[in-house]
């Protein structure tokens, strides 16, 4: 009976001990995700899986047949992005704002077509409204700190992170800045394999292994 | 009412942020900047690592669009374009 009556007593200071473990536990956890994360854009295997997802890409790129297709090196650069936000499995808001900007795009221009004046008199004033936003900004910049400016400019360049509050903006630079890196690489290795085997039939680092049979 | 710290809590919804996370995440984008990384040196300004930010980015974006570009006149000049990539891949 007395155990009973004590129970209650112990079990809610059991519960807000287990609580505050648990939300130390998920703080830790969501460090370890991004130290992973970031270990993820340097590891080979992802590389590989970006490199051959960019070649799957390109190998659809036509860039002669469709005239209104954007021009070559554009094309290559979007399907290398669009690539690269699959890779990252949709984990990071950049990611997703790449893969979702070009349905946007295309909503837009439907719409432009359609001629409806006020979505059009609606999105230029919002995007283009140069005239009153410069007096707003001046006032604005007189109030922002210089790392508020930097991180505004930041978000700038980030896809997806525009009115994002500050520290979601640098969370997703680091990743960013990791994910562009890998970019680079599987693309560089891509070219390099791509002008070795074209002007010669050896590449300039054949691997030990079984070479290919020359198909035709 | 105009200090940062209420605006980008109301931002956030709840969780208020301090300047040690703030100072967290600058360093952590420290760690990646491969300039700053060299120079072994702990007192660089956040307004300093976030202008390096912006400059790797857009010199990362400019990579990529010469990469890009280089990787479109290799395949439109490649007539066996096709056979170049299969060798590619095969070669990996």
């Amino acid at each position: 009976m007395a155990s009973v009556i004590t129970n209650p007593v112990t079990n809610t200071n059991y519960d807000r001990s287990k609580r505050k473990k648990k939300k130390k536990q998920m703080v830790k956890e969501n460090q370890q995700s991004q130290n992973q994360n970031h270990a993820r854009w340097k590891s080979e295997a992802q590389q590989q899986i970006y490199s051959s997802k960019l070649i799957q890409a390109l190998s659809r790129v036509s860039l002669n047949s469709p005239p209104p297709a954007p021009r070559g090196g554009r094309a290559v650069r979007e399907a290398a992005d669009r690539a690269l936000a699959v890779a990252a499995k949709g984990r990071t808001r950049w990611s997703r704002a790449i893969l979702t900007s070009r349905l946007k795009l295309k909503f837009r221009k439907q719409k432009r077509q359609r001629g409806s004046a006020a979505v059009v008199a609606a999105v230029t004033r919002s995007r283009r409204s140069k005239k009153p936003r410069v007096s707003v900004l001046k006032l604005k910049a007189k109030s922002l700190s210089t790392v508020q400016r930097k991180v505004k400019v930041l978000g700038r360049l980030v896809p997806g992170c525009r009115k994002q509050p500050l520290p979601v903006v640098l969370e997703e630079a680091t990743d960013y800045i990791a994910a562009l890196e890998m970019q680079v690489r599987a693309m560089s290795a891509l070219a390099e394999l791509m002008s070795g085997s074209g002007a010669t039939s050896s590449s300039s680092a054949p691997p030990p292994q079984s070479p290919p049979p020359t198909s035709h | 009412m105009s200090s940062r710290r209420s605006r980008s809590s109301r931002q956030s919804g709840g969780s208020r942020i301090t300047d040690d996370q703030i100072n967290d995440l600058v360093a952590k984008l420290q760690q990646l900047l491969p300039e700053i990384r060299n120079r072994h040196s702990d007192k660089v300004s956040a307004a300093k690592v976030l202008q390096e930010t912006c400059n790797y980015i857009r010199s990362l974006h400019r990579e990529v669009d010469d990469l890009s570009e280089r990787l479109s006149e290799l395949l439109a000049t490649t007539d066996n374009a096709q056979a170049a990539i299969i060798r590619s891949l095969l070669m990996q």
